[in-house]
């Protein structure tokens, strides 16, 4: 697992019904991109996270594929719909194997 | 200005050259353009992607890309050392067909994003981001 990866949600607490919100997300990550070299002239292999899921009560919002051009700690933002209340789930898929997950409960009033 | 010989083929060299190397870049870009489209020319309405005109430092350019009505949007950077950049496929709860990332380019070069309608048409917006410093190491 790549070190000190931790992943930042930004989802507003409430929402009215069908109301669309904007949510933010962050993660720390290096996202090695495989194209730098050391000092010694060698190639640093690449790290990335290669997939991001977002999804709410286990429906679909986004689903991203990453390539090694997107940025050091990568974020995004983007709009879902909450028909009810309920959690978001954040899933990032890391080249290494490792799963960085991240929820958060909306309210809808 | 006199046109000598010498003068001719210098020009015509510095010609080629300036346009060739903006070519050799795009070509990876353009097949994994048609690769996705499956070689449809996509249309230009539809779609828009917000980049800066001048990017000082490559290794983080924000972009946002917007197509309504899209179920796919693939985001290229024509002068990087391979152009993918990102896919982002929508599902039934995205309220809109929009998402904003921060992306590497690797120098000057255009950004091009390609959105997959829900009818199956194809929707293409290219623009040129200047990179004053490149993102991609050495």
């Amino acid at each position: 697992m790549a070190e000190n990866v931790t992943p930042r949600v930004r989802v507003p607490s409430e929402a009215s019904a069908g109301e669309a919100i904007t949510i933010k997300t962050l993660i720390s990550h290096l996202m090695e991109s495989g194209q730098r070299k050391d000092s010694d002239g060698n190639v640093i292999p690449r790290a990335i996270i290669n997939r991001f899921v977002v999804d709410f009560n286990g429906e679909n919002v986004i689903d991203v594929a990453l390539a090694p051009a997107i940025s050091t700690n990568p974020f995004f933002e983007f709009q879902a719909f909450v028909p009810e209340s309920g959690t978001f789930n954040f899933t990032w898929y890391d080249d290494d194997g490792s799963v960085y997950e991240e929820s958060k409960e909306i309210t809808v009033a | 200005m006199k046109l000598t010989r010498r003068a001719t083929i210098l020009a015509a060299m510095g010609t080629a050259f300036v346009a060739v190397l903006p070519m050799r870049a795009t070509a990876a870009a353009d097949a994994a353009i048609a690769d996705f489209t499956g070689g449809a020319a996509p249309g230009a309405n539809g779609i828009t992607l917000t980049a800066p005109e001048i990017a000082e430092n490559g290794n983080t350019v924000p972009i946002e890309v917007s197509a309504p009505g899209a179920t796919e949007i693939r985001v290229y950077a024509a002068g990087n050392p391979t152009p993918d950049v990102a896919t982002f496929l929508f599902g039934p709860l995205a309220a809109a067909q929009m998402a904003s990332t921060r992306i590497r380019l690797a120098g000057t070069q255009h950004v091009v994003a390609v959105a997959k309608m829900a009818d199956g048409s194809f929707a293409e917006v290219r623009q040129e981001v200047k990179v004053t410093i490149g993102g991609c190491g050495g």
